[in-house]
């Protein structure tokens, strides 16, 4: 299917297949299996220049947006979901910093996230707030030109791996959502370290951290957004990181299918190819199909979200205001609700493509030494994380909701 | 420094036809790419741009129009110039009459460019000549030193480079002055995908095609007319059957082990 993809775009295609294909595929069962950090990965994609795809040239991007980005994780994904997300979660790192930072904060930190120099990590979730983001109880107290962090985050993805966080912390218990607050955090500060790894059943390529905060002194120039504004920091964020599960999900279908595929092919019951019956062409066109309406959803979103935000950027750069404000004055409605159909969509069909590849790859899919189980377990994660699927359809209900009552 | 990397495109395939009239190769309608064993000569090329300041890589290569291409790969794999010889009159050439051409265009591109050559680095040979004649002949043409087969740069400075040369019975550590030729096997590095900046410049990069008169060429030395081989038959070679390798730590140990063999083998 012809996507007219830009030079630049087909390019990223290209580069991020060569290397997943090349590079990653012949290592991906030894970090699934030993859960170690597949940092001589991660050096093929800043030499490959990919950790840059989304960011303005001005701190040495290439200029893309967030269908740069999905490219990228589409094609890694295919090979391994869990390595794609050096590169996700430094995104999700990166873009409350592109949407809401100053301008000394965006070139203070951009440049590193862009070149992949530093590695970035994203922490919101707590063990009392998950999809319940108000429910936060760590704190950053305020303290003359500082703040004094204090509490615990979990399931930080990218965790030890990452030296630029952000990180959202009650400036205010007493106001609960409204006393959220979004900061930047840099490893080494004095009274920031890392607590227990999870053991994860998918997604083992990247380590899931609990972050501790003891007396964690930070500047108040890491402040990021207003104080209080931490949710609507985080919101802004999901709508633009959203695509990047997707495109996630969407390589670990595909990935699935495609192996699936040359086996089925290749493997021999009553004296004929596996593919040759109807009862599993059925379920390969359904896979088939499902992969690619999920592709032309992602993309035709990513697409129309890049159309407004490529220009928030560009403003943003000449005028020194935050993106997201040069964003609302292009247009004054979210795209929660679409961020939030191409993420359940996606995931929804990487489980379920997932799920039958290894029913139709039999006793083999089942076995670790197989990669398709893999895929399965990569699969169940993308429904889960960057707001559950089930919350996901409360954006949705809810937009479709105040839809009506604009009418 | 300058170095200068030789390429040749060629099928991306292990199976390729060979014209019965000619005794050539038949490249008409096959997908092509960089010959393999030259991946590794431009990623040593690049290794050692990024470790001496102050190097450009050129890439030369011999080829029909669309051997382009090849050149434009190796500029999104680090190398900065790309030449192109490109002449009808440059068709069916030997070994000879290949080496002789490219010699010419490599003079060529130190004229052009200013910079004085100081290394040429090649592939051992190629999938489909498989000759590994070409290296060693450009660096005859020039009077470069040459060492083939190299598994590793272990130092290279202005003047001069020293490196790891493989032999089937060990390692040849040899030192040479600059300006010199290697001609490098797959051991010695493992090539890098290109770069998105790399693609980028790759796809703007300005590449001179230079004809057969562009370079001086002597026309005699040059073409299937310029070239003195003529292929018989092709076969391809018997297996060779290895040896028995004697190990032991100390050479007193491995004179123990031979003695021990050679009686197990009722040969004393």
């Amino acid at each position: 299917m012809n996507y007219f993809l830009t030079e630049e775009q087909q390019a990223i295609v290209d580069i991020s297949r060569e290397i997943a294909q090349k590079k990653i595929k012949p290592v991906r069962e030894h970090y699934d299996v030993t859960e170690e950090y597949p940092w001589p990965i991660v050096e093929e994609l800043r030499k490959a220049d990919l950790f840059g795809v989304y960011f303005h040239p001005n701190y040495g991007g290439l200029g893309g947006g967030g269908m740069e980005l999905c490219l990228v994780m589409e094609e890694i994904s295919k090979a391994c979901a869990g390595i794609a997300l050096s590169i996700a979660c430094t995104a999700l790192c990166a873009f409350p910093i592109i949407l809401f930072g100053t301008p000394e904060q965006k070139k203070r930190y951009l440049p590193d996230l862009a070149s992949g120099k530093r590695l970035g990590a994203f922490t919101i979730t707590e063990p009392e707030a998950g999809s319940d983001a108000t429910a936060t109880r760590c704190t950053a107290k305020k303290d003359g030109d500082f703040y004094i962090l204090n509490g615990t985050k979990n399931f930080c993805s990218n965790g030890n791996a990452a030296e630029i966080y952000t990180l959202f912390a009650s400036t205010n218990l007493k106001r609960g959502a409204r006393g959220i607050s979004a900061f930047i955090v840099e490893k080494g500060t004095h009274g920031f370290s890392m607590g227990k790894k999870e053991v994860k059943m998918g997604i083992r390529a990247s380590p899931t951290y609990e972050l501790n905060f003891d007396n964690c002194k930070i500047s108040k120039d890491n402040l990021l957004g207003g104080e209080g504004h931490g949710l609507s920091v985080a919101q802004g964020t999901f709508d633009i990181s959203r695509p990047g599960v997707a495109a996630q999900a969407l390589g670990i279908a595909q990935g699935a299918l495609d192996e699936t595929l040359a086996y089925a092919k290749m493997r021999k019951q009553f004296g004929q190819s596996v593919l040759s019956f109807q009862s599993s062409q059925h379920m390969a066109a359904d896979m088939a199909t499902q992969i690619e309406a999920a592709r032309a959803l992602l993309y035709t979103v990513t697409k129309a979200m890049d159309h407004e935000l490529l220009q928030a950027v560009e403003k943003s750069e000449k005028s020194g205001k935050a993106v997201y404000d040069e964003l609302k004055q292009i247009a004054s409605r979210r795209w929660t609700k679409y961020s939030a159909m191409v993420k359940l969509y996606c995931s929804d069909v990487a489980m379920k493509v997932t799920t039958d590849a290894v029913q139709l790859c039999g006793g083999i899919g089942y076995m670790r030494d197989f990669p398709v189980e893999k895929f399965m377990r990569d699969a169940k994660i993308t429904q889960i994380y960057e707001g559950t699927n089930q919350i996901q359809r409360n954006e949705i209900g809810y937009a479709l909701i105040k839809e009506l009552s604009q009418k | 420094m300058h170095i200068v990397i030789c390429i040749k495109q060629t099928p991306a395939t292990s199976n390729v036809q060979i014209d019965p009239k000619t005794g050539t190769l038949k490249r008409e309608g096959m997908a092509a790419a960089i010959n393999p064993f030259d991946e590794y000569a431009i990623e040593e090329g690049v290794r050692i741009k990024e470790r001496v300041p102050n190097t450009t890589v050129s890439v030369i290569t011999m080829g029909p129009p669309q051997a382009e291409e090849a050149l434009r790969d190796a500029i999104s794999r680090g190398a900065d110039l790309g030449f192109h010889l490109c002449d009808r009159a440059f068709a069916g050439a030997d070994t000879y009459a290949t080496s002789y051409a490219l010699q010419m265009g490599i003079r060529k591109i130190e004229k052009e460019t200013g910079k004085k050559i100081s290394l040429i680095i090649c592939g051992k040979q190629t999938n489909d000549g498989d000759t590994g004649h070409v290296g060693p002949g450009v660096a005859a043409w020039l009077d470069f030193p040459n060492v083939a087969y190299v598994k590793k740069v272990e130092e290279v400075s202005e003047n001069s480079i020293r490196v790891w040369r493989m032999m089937e019975d060990g390692t040849d550590i040899i030192e040479m002055p600059l300006p010199a030729l290697i001609a490098v096997v797959k051991e010695i590095n493992e090539p890098r995908v290109p770069s998105l900046r790399g693609k980028m410049a790759a796809k703007k990069a300005v590449i001179p095609r230079w004809t057969a008169q562009d370079i001086e060429a002597d026309k005699t030395k040059i073409g299937l007319g310029g070239s003195p081989t003529i292929v018989a038959s092709s076969f391809n070679p018997p297996p060779r059957t290895g040896g028995v390798k004697i190990e032991g730590t100390t050479p007193e140990e491995k004179a123990k082990n031979l003695v021990a063999k050679l009686l197990e083998m009722k040969l004393l």
